[in-house]
């Protein structure tokens, strides 16, 4: 297949010579998907792993224009730069606070054209099946079996649920910023509806039956499109209950969800670039959610169905708190900072709220420049996405070398100095490790309070989003610095100067 | 095509998935899914064919439909993926 005397013949192509080349150029868009993946497992080659990925696409899309079989134009050119110029202006715009409910709407688009992609397909061929009924071509009943049929109530599934998941994630996740202030942070986003069980048992049965619906009678494209409300009802309820810390986990599945579609949608379509595009996005998604999930020590199950909230036997906050917390002022950290050798930073949700990341680079360099080692110890869950703490600190510009593994961390906390916790809260309790029965119990956490002094810059002592006290706050050398993050920092940063 | 080629293919690319995916690093997660989420946008591919093949209203509007749908998330999952992995660097 050379490249030049195609060129030279294009004009006499036969459709068998045409379907090969956009089969190689499909081949060689999957062969760059799967190197750009790759080059993502390392911040030194992830930009241009990012863009073989897109490179992969532009070549699929060419590829399918030339070769498709496209008869008419104007509403695929107008959709594709209509695509082209919100897709842009969007990702241009979105600050990076915002990238997590930017990429939640992004997730639901791809569910969305997924399932309206098999949706025309279905529309298509069964306007072939009666155009052979009434004998004028060629494509007969046998275009609908099973392959099909499956494929396309699982495309509409998959793809409606994830639409419609994604846009309340994306609902929730932008609510964030502005309700700020509020005590119930943490909770107001899970969203309980009376008898909810039974309504999300009764949709989900109805889901079913319109998937076998769809399959047993697919001349019936009422069953389809029936089937993408009951999973677009089924997306919304699924997504509502689940409150704030859980939506890494919720993200992460979406995420796999829109892959899976496209792969449903590949099978309809009978392509091969959409089987495995989406099967790597769908790969990729349930490991991420799998990290998530064991980064909280629950199950996936646990995470969707269940809530969380204050156990009733446990010790209520005045217990642990009574006469042992000990507040501190921007002064008297910096004198303790002016004697760290070693200082650890452990943001949480917090940070990203009051956009902290600047200020929090600042106090860093500072105390590098004073000859301390400053390094940050970044929970798998901390934030609402996954990777949400590590983004807003590239974005600071630190060095990610600096950014540590909870697993990297944790066996040399001991001999950290000065531990400074900023909004993060559950991530750091020391009673998932002591107390078998509290609600986050087992759960891997920073284990902050082994270091020499912690520091915890915090509004309040309202619980974290499992809702229990944390009895890190009251331990002997632990120090609280009631503040919003960002102005807390700022402070530090101006006394150690002073100093 | 056949269903077991397609299956197969299927496989094969779950399991090439989890091979590479389980060393990316935890920093570069946030990436990760806005890059790998772009690559969902390879409905585009069934949207453009969808919505060029000329039978009528209907499918040309759900394929148009699909096609900007499709177009945002691609273009705009590389480019949020390409900002964000731009600030990840090595100082000095």
């Amino acid at each position: 297949m050379e490249p030049s005397t195609v060129k030279t013949i294009e004009g006499a192509l036969d459709p068998a010579t045409v379907t090969m080349i956009r089969n190689v150029a499909y081949l060689v868009a999957s062969i760059l998907f799967i190197r750009g993946l790759k080059g993502l497992t390392h911040p030194r080659t992830a930009v241009r792993g990012n863009l073989m990925g897109a490179c992969g696409m532009l070549l699929a899309v060419v590829a399918t224009l030339w070769a498709g079989g496209i008869v008419s134009w104007p509403w695929l050119i107008a959709g594709l730069v209509v695509g082209s110029i919100v897709g842009t202006v969007l990702a241009v715009k979105v600050p990076m606070t915002g990238m997590p409910q930017m990429v939640a709407i992004f997730n639901g688009f791809g569910g969305a054209a997924s399932f309206l992609v098999a949706g025309g397909e279905l529309f298509i061929t069964l306007a072939k099946v009666s155009a052979a009924d009434a004998g004028a071509a060629s494509i007969g009943h046998e275009a609908i079996h099973a392959q099909f049929t499956v494929a396309i109530s699982l495309s509409g599934l998959i793809g409606a649920v994830t639409l419609t998941g994604s846009l309340i994630a994306f609902v929730k996740l932008a609510e964030y910023k502005i309700t700020w202030g509020g005590k119930k942070i943490w909770l107001s986003n899970s969203l309980l509806l009376p008898g909810r069980h039974v309504i999300s048992i009764l949709v989900t049965l109805a889901t079913i039956g319109l998937c076998v619906a769809v399959v047993a009678d697919p001349t019936t494209s009422l069953w389809y499109w029936l089937l993408v409300v009951a999973a677009a009802v089924l997306g919304i309820l699924i997504t509502i209950p689940i409150g704030g810390a859980d939506m890494p986990v919720v993200i992460a599945l979406l995420n796999s969800y829109s892959g899976l579609a496209a792969c449903a949608t590949g099978f309809v379509i009978n392509n091969t670039v959409l089987i495995i595009a989406g099967s790597l996005v769908g790969a990729s998604g349930l490991i991420l959610t799998a990290i998530m999930c064991k980064a909280m020590n629950r199950s996936l199950a646990n995470v969707i169905f269940a809530t969380m909230g204050p156990t009733a036997d446990g010790p209520s906050a005045d217990d642990v708190y009574a006469g042992k917390i000990k507040s501190t002022s921007a002064d008297e950290i910096a004198m303790m900072l002016d004697g760290a050798q070693r200082v650890v930073i452990v943001p949480g949700y917090g940070m990203a709220v009051s956009q902290a990341q600047h200020a929090v680079r600042d106090l860093a360099n500072l105390l590098e420049s004073r000859g301390a080692t400053v390094e940050f110890g970044i929970h798998p869950v901390a934030g609402r996405m996954p990777g949400h703490m590590n983004v807003l600190l590239a974005e600071a510009d630190i060095d990610y070398d600096k950014l540590l593994e909870m697993d990297v961390i944790n066996p040399t906390l001991d001999t950290v100095d000065v531990a400074l916790v900023i909004g993060a809260n559950d991530v750091v309790n020391p009673v998932a490790r002591t107390d078998p029965t509290s609600a986050i119990a087992g759960m891997p956490i920073i284990d902050i309070d082994k270091c020499r002094t912690v520091v915890v810059i915090k509004r309040s002592l309202s619980p974290g989003f499992a809702g229990i006290p944390n009895p890190l706050f009251a331990q002997d050398n632990t120090l609280m610095f009631f503040s919003d993050g960002k102005k807390a920092f700022v402070e530090i940063t101006a006394a150690v100067k002073e100093s | 095509m056949e269903l077991m080629p397609l299956i197969t293919i299927l496989m094969l690319a779950i399991f090439v998935g989890f091979e590479i995916i389980t060393k990316v690093p935890p920093t570069l997660h946030t990436p990760l899914m806005s890059g790998s989420n772009a690559i969902s946008g390879i409905a585009i591919v069934g949207a453009l064919v969808v919505s060029g093949a000329g039978e009528g209203t209907l499918p040309t509007m759900l394929g148009f439909f699909a096609v900007v749908l499709a177009t945002v998330n691609a273009v705009g999952g590389f480019l949020v993926s390409h900002r964000m992995l731009a600030m990840f660097r090595k100082k000095g």
